[in-house]
């Protein structure tokens, strides 16, 4: 029993760091429909610029106000990338076929991997210690806890929230909404298309800069940009949203929580070995039986 | 044209129009395979391009042709590298209770046959993959490949260690298959190949891969390619097709597994790692740099691009900048590769246009 709720716990808390990164799947994927790869290498950058500006500022152990600033600077700097990934990379292909727009964002995701290894280095690195969160436990119902997993779950949850009031609550999230739809419509209602669409691409970036800050925090270290497991995570996020529903953001959340509910089970009860393909086995089922997801509406193919 | 009246050929003239070919590049690929020097560094070159030729113009059957977008191609590799590691080890223990290279004609048998099965069981992964390949398009096909290729690889690892020939006893003899040596790979591999056999096998994939195009078949994977409603309403299955392209391209990759896997030198373990989706996406980046579609263009961005690593090994952080770059540059500047769709000898057409 104290396994199974170690479990359940583990998986919540890594499903909750799926939806995070999800959610910006999901956002540029509802407006744009391509798979944006290259935002697990956003998600990457925030680690290592919430790791970089902790170095340069001497805050390698912060206070819970350092801990806060080096969240909004990795935040910031993600989205900063963001914002330029779509501007430079993807806004000149905004009407070319979407097999190019595709292949666009693989080369994107291999040039930030790159870059990032010419200015990071190539060797794992010590994240930050932040007081109260790193080593922190408590117990419950037998089960050690520890702090910044819950973090985790609760500034997901939150931020969800919060993406789900700025899309159905504001102006900006009405013009995500409609860009949904048809572009072209929405720009002839007085949208600022591109404006929006930058929109999308900074918040979505932020969340997952934020992810990787959390991520950092939880493992305690973090590998260099270029390894293969940043990429993994990101396209784990990236199924979390497919079974979830894609472009929905509650199915962002619950898609998070099955993946990581059944990775944590299955490397708990089966072989750790097999991870790793439970979220290409569960999305390959999804994609089979239920193709618009867990949340998602049909939609009828148009000629 | 001569469509309207096809000319029909005897069977003698089928049988040269198909062999003839082959006979040559048998002939040309020897007589590489007696200049350039054993074990030598344009040996290693040679085998490099060899491999990586057969990997692009076969992926380019799909991500070209058929238009569908796979980016799990070295999953294909991987089971070839693994059903021939197997052929010839545990095949060649089953059949001489020796594990050891065999000379002569014993060995060549034992190879061809290891790449011909490496290559059929990656066309079985192949038909798997290309199933659900009816349902989805575009980016979801891609994450599947991709995929499946991850899930080759979780399986792979999973393996238990390799047998060595003391132990051969205590196992069943198809038991035996599932002992490939885990994460840690297949460390007992032979080095049975040659470039002969290597530019026999780019040969033979070049030639299928132009008479497909402009056969019935790869018309059909053409006009899946250009409007999938359209071919389905003239009466192309399309699902039929697509399926067939994944296969014919996965044999190809198990092919060049099987022929990677006996170029490195007894000892060398291949490991599942190597053929994750980083692989994967360098034979992509040989097919959209080439131009997808374009058999000579994959040929020529293969061989420049395999050239490219070595000369630039030295300063490898900036090489894959550059590709990266190079890539995005293309599909901004150049969406369908630098030849597009046709090949480099039709390069007098583009000056019409």
């Amino acid at each position: 029993m104290t396994a199974f709720l170690q479990f359940l716990l583990k998986g919540v808390s890594v499903g909750s760091l799926y939806a995070l990164i999800a959610l910006g799947y999901t956002m540029v994927y509802g407006i744009l429909s391509f798979i944006n790869f290259a935002h697990s290498d956003i998600f990457m950058l925030g680690a290592f610029f919430a790791w970089r500006f902790a170095t340069a500022f001497q805050m390698m152990q912060p206070s819970p106000l350092g801990a806060a600033g080096l969240l909004l600077l990795a935040m910031a700097g993600a989205a900063v990338t963001g914002f330029l990934v779509e501007r430079l990379a993807y806004r000149p292909l905004r009407h070319a076929p979407r097999i190019n727009v595709l292949i666009t964002a693989i080369g994107v995701s291999l040039l930030i991997e790159n870059a990032g290894q010419l200015i990071f280095g190539k060797s794992v690195v010590q994240f930050p210690t932040m007081a109260g969160l790193s080593d922190a436990t408590f117990a419950l119902a037998g089960v050690n806890v520890r702090v910044i997993e819950v973090v985790a779950v609760v500034a997901a949850f939150a931020l969800m929230l919060g993406l789900q009031w700025l899309v159905y609550g504001t102006k900006i999230g009405r013009g995500m909404r409609a860009l949904s739809v048809d572009h072209q419509v929405a720009g002839l209602m007085g949208i600022p298309v591109d404006r929006v669409i930058s929109f999308t691409f900074v918040i979505g970036s932020a969340l997952a800069g934020a992810a990787g800050l959390l991520v950092g925090v939880t493992y305690g270290q973090i590998k260099q940009p270029a390894d293969a497991s940043w990429l993994l995570y990101g396209l784990k996020a990236f199924v979390a949203a497919v079974i979830g529903g894609i472009g929905n953001i509650p199915g962002a959340m619950v898609g998070g929580l099955v993946l990581g509910l059944s990775e944590q089970f299955v490397a708990g009860y089966v072989s750790t070995t097999f991870r790793d393909a439970i979220a290409f086995g569960l999305l390959i089922f999804i994609l089979l039986v239920r193709p618009s997801g867990l949340l998602g509406r049909r939609v009828v193919e148009k000629v | 044209m001569s469509s309207n009246n096809p000319r029909r050929f005897g069977v003698g003239e089928a049988l040269g129009r198909s062999l003839l070919p082959v006979v040559i590049a048998v002939v040309v690929a020897l007589g590489i395979d007696w200049f350039v020097p054993a074990s030598s560094y344009a040996e290693k070159i040679l085998f490099d391009i060899g491999i990586n030729i057969i990997l692009a113009v076969s992926l380019n059957m799909v991500n070209g042709l058929t238009g569908q977008f796979s980016i799990g191609h070295a999953g294909f590799m991987a089971v070839g590298v693994y059903a021939s590691i197997v052929v010839t080890y545990y095949g060649g223990y089953a059949l001489w209770g020796d594990v050891g290279k065999h000379a002569g004609l014993a060995g060549a048998g034992i190879y061809f046959a290891s790449i011909v099965i490496g290559g059929i069981v990656a066309a079985v992964a192949g038909y798997v993959v290309g199933l659900p390949s009816l349902r989805l398009r575009g980016d979801y096909l891609a994450i599947v490949t991709l995929g499946f290729g991850e899930i080759i690889r979780v399986l792979l690892q999973a393996t238990e260690p390799v047998l060595y020939p003391s132990e051969m006893k205590d196992v069943g003899s198809f038991a035996r298959v599932f002992h490939l040596g885990g994460a840690l790979g297949f460390s007992h591999g032979q080095s049975y190949n040659t470039l002969a056999w290597t530019w026999t096998a780019v040969a033979v994939t070049l030639l299928v891969a132009y008479r497909l195009r402009t056969s019935t078949h790869g018309r059909a994977f053409l006009s899946v390619r250009e409007n999938e409603i359209a071919a389905e309403a003239i009466g192309v299955s399309t699902t039929r097709y697509k399926v067939s392209a994944f296969v014919l391209a996965a044999f190809f990759a198990g092919v060049a597994g099987a022929l990677f896997a006996h170029t490195l030198g007894a000892g060398t373990a291949s490991r599942p790692e190597e053929f994750n989706f980083m692989k994967s996406f360098d034979a992509v980046i040989m097919v959209v740099l080439g131009g997808m579609g374009s058999i000579s263009g994959a040929t020529l961005a293969a061989t420049v691009l395999t050239l490219m690593t070595e000369a630039l090994r030295s300063v490898q952080d900036y090489r894959l900048i550059s590709y990266a770059l190079l890539l995005i540059v293309v599909m901004i500047v150049r969406p369908k590769g630098l030849f597009g769709t046709r090949e480099i000898w039709e390069l007098r057409q583009w000056k019409r246009r």
